[in-house]
């Protein structure tokens, strides 16, 4: 397990601790709108792109904030909006845009779009189409962990309308049962395609399923950096401790449609604008600032190193050729039957 | 002394767990309990909680935790009580375990038991044969014991396999058949049907269960002067169509037969097969003996006329032989 990246080189007139981290989420949240940002605006556009696009613009902070603090011997289990859980992991974006693309060099080599995608070397587990699919699955990793003596914790992602799963129940509850080393992420973007979280559940909040399961489960504002690593510490410590599986609710809003091609008519007018005010990479630059944490005009370069990293990258994935139709019937099985 | 096909499957799943750490069971009381069909007696107390895992009542839990094991380098054995709560593990199974190496090249070595099968009156939802769900998916391998040494030969081939493997468990043969097993070990390989009855005129081709009301058919038709080839195929998927095929050439008949319901069981799928590889070699229509398109009956009368048996397979083979 080498593969994992080590963050970006950082000046080394920066106070470390929590400097650094500031810019390593910066980096990280930037790097992830910007690849977005090309893949539903411009490669999609242009039919670069032929399945589906669903990006997590505005709720970056919430893969950064988490998979940061994923170890090696820890497990990820990101869903469709937490591309930089896969950056930080060590998928770099040009192969994230060759998968985008069909391209051989995705990790996929071609079989699946987007985000589904995964490398047991990496630690990192594809999510399925299914929603909560992944949940029972993080409870089986986080079992396997124990199992295997190792202190892992198993980071399990989705979305608010994915609690309505069945599977999202019988998974936390096992979990729970065993007291496994679980850290259950909830994005709250407050919209499941179309339908509200109104529409979605009747408690108010993910996190009050949390009793159900004798589970602590806290509720945290997922569009600030700095809060959800922190709290994602705190669940961390606990499911590390043995204490058993630990949900995290981030609060935020999806600030696209559900998908590239839905224009989200049915958002009440004003929300964007609302939670526009509250975007998470203007937020941790702001923080950044006032702490003295970096300097005015620091910011402008990270973004022109972040437009040519991408550039770099679209053109790598580009090259990448689309996978022989002779390897059509390959990897049903171990061995060709 | 004589095994049956329940400690067959005992002794594979044992056997196993002795020779790789990594091999672990978990389902709904299996642990102290012992499994609701004692499969798992006296596992518990031998290799403890962390190897024997009892689980609250869901199977996509069951299945989900499996994969996520297996993903990890376990080798996960998951029971489902019976093979008709499969269903509610579906789509961890169909979807997750089935396509992950397809996908993104992720080995998910699990095995899924699922007792399955009807005789027992246990009505209609603890005597389906739900396998064709899954032989209808590219990635899973489904395997379907008739005797004992093969339960036995085939857990431990499953256990040991890197792909998923739904393992169906007939529960009428449970303690109804034994068999001598060989003292030392053995595996039986995935993937190979069997000729269990050599014979010149006629190939019937089943698994499971209907293997024995196959050679009982064979039996009575022999006193008639027939001589009867009885294919056993074991594995469902991938399917061994060469055995099968070299057994019709032979004979150039084919009855098929299945426990299973009719539309869109196993014989549609092997009678495409057949005449696609050697119609030339056929002297009559392929024939089907199998459950009518129903749901399994509890009243015996009921569930008598809705399973085949000896009489019928007599009477299609009849038919078949004469023409
Ligand atoms: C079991 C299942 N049903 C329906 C869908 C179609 N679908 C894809 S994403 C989505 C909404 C998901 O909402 P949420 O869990 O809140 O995640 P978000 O997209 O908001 O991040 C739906 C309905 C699906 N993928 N899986
Ligand atoms: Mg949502």
């Amino acid at each position: 397990m080498s593969a994992i990246r080590a963050f970006p080189p950082l000046s080394s007139d920066r106070a470390g601790g929590q400097a650094e981290l500031a810019h390593t989420c910066l980096y990280y949240m930037a790097l992830m709108r910007e690849l977005e940002d090309r893949i539903e605006r411009k490669l999609y556009r242009q039919g670069k792109i032929v399945g589906g696009v669903y990006v997590g613009r505005g709720q970056e902070a919430i893969p950064v904030g988490t998979a940061l603090l994923a170890g090696e011997d820890d497990v990820l289990l990101p869903a469709h909006r937490d591309m930089a859980a896969f950056l930080i992991r060590g998928i770099p974006a040009g192969r994230i845009l060759a998968q985008y693309m069909g391209r051989v060099d995705g990790p996929t080599r071609g079989r699946e779009g987007n985000m589904h995608m995964g490398d047991m070397k990496l630690n990192l587990v594809s999510i399925i189409s299914a929603l909560a699919a992944t949940v029972p699955v993080a409870a089986g990793c986080a079992l396997a962990l124990r199992y295997q003596g190792k202190n892992g914790v198993a980071f399990s992602y989705f979305g608010d309308g994915a609690t309505s799963r069945g599977d999202w129940h019988e998974g936390v509850n096992f979990a729970s049962v065993q007291k496994l080393p679980v850290v259950f992420i909830c994005n709250n973007n407050q919209y499941a395609y179309s339908t509200p979280l109104s529409a979605q559940m009747a408690c108010a909040n993910v996190a009050d399923r949390g009793p159900a399961y004798n589970m602590p489960a806290e509720i945290v504002d997922g569009n600030d950096v700095f809060a959800v690593h922190a709290a994602t510490q705190r669940a961390v410590a606990h499911a590390r401790a043995g204490l058993g599986p630990y949900l995290l609710e981030c609060k935020t809003f999806r600030m696209t449609g559900h998908s590239a091609h839905d224009a989200a008519h049915y958002v009440p007018s004003g929300m964007f604008d609302e939670w526009g005010k509250l975007d998470p990479i203007t937020r941790c630059e702001a923080r950044m600032l006032e702490e003295g944490w970096a300097g005015a005009g620091e910011f402008e370069h990270l973004r022109a190193a972040i437009r040519q990293e991408v550039d770099d990258a679209v053109a790598w994935a580009e090259k990448s050729p689309y996978p022989d139709p002779a390897t059509l019937l390959d990897d049903v099985y171990e061995s060709p039957q | 002394m004589s095994t049956t096909y329940l400690e067959a499957i005992r002794q594979g799943l044992w056997e196993e767990m002795e020779r790789d750490p990594n091999v672990f069971l978990l389902g709904e009381d299996i642990g102290v309990y012992g499994g609701a069909f004692k499969v798992t007696a006296g596992f518990f107390e031998h290799f403890g909680e962390k190897r024997v895992v009892d689980t609250p009542i869901s199977e996509a839990a069951i299945v989900g935790a499996s994969i996520g094991a297996g993903l990890m380098g376990l080798r996960p054995v998951a029971e489902m009580q019976f093979a008709d709560f499969i269903s509610c593990g579906f789509d961890q199974i169909v979807n997750f375990a089935a396509k992950c190496r397809y996908r993104w090249g992720a080995s998910v070595p699990m095995v899924v038991r699922a007792p399955s099968g009807g005789g027992i009156h246990g009505g209609p939802y603890h005597s389906q044969n739900p396998e064709m769900w899954f032989v209808r998916t590219p990635g899973l391998k489904v395997v379907a014991p008739a005797t004992a040494y093969d339960a036995k030969g085939l857990i431990k081939s499953a256990i040991r396999d890197n792909d998923p493997v739904i393992y169906f468990e007939h529960k009428g043969l449970y303690r109804r058949i034994k068999e001598d097993l060989p003292a030392e070990e053995y595996t039986v390989p995935i993937g190979l049907a069997k000729v269990v009855r050599e014979g010149r005129d006629l190939s019937i081709i089943t698994y499971g269960a209907m293997v024995w009301v196959a050679l009982e058919a064979a039996e009575k038709l022999s006193a008639e002067g027939a001589s009867v080839e009885v294919v056993d195929l074991r594995t469902l998927l991938p399917l061994d169509r060469e055995t099968v095929c070299a057994s019709v050439k032979k004979t150039s008949k084919a009855l098929l037969l299945h426990e299973d319901t009719r539309t869109g069981g196993m014989a549609g799928e092997l009678a495409a097969s057949i005449s696609e590889s050697v119609f030339d070699y056929l002297d009559a229509p392929i024939l089907r003996v199998t459950a009518p398109d129903t749901p399994v009956p509890y009243s015996p009368p009921l569930e008598d006329a809705f399973l085949p048996n000896a009489e019928k397979v007599v009477e299609k083979a009849r038919w078949l032989l004469r023409y």
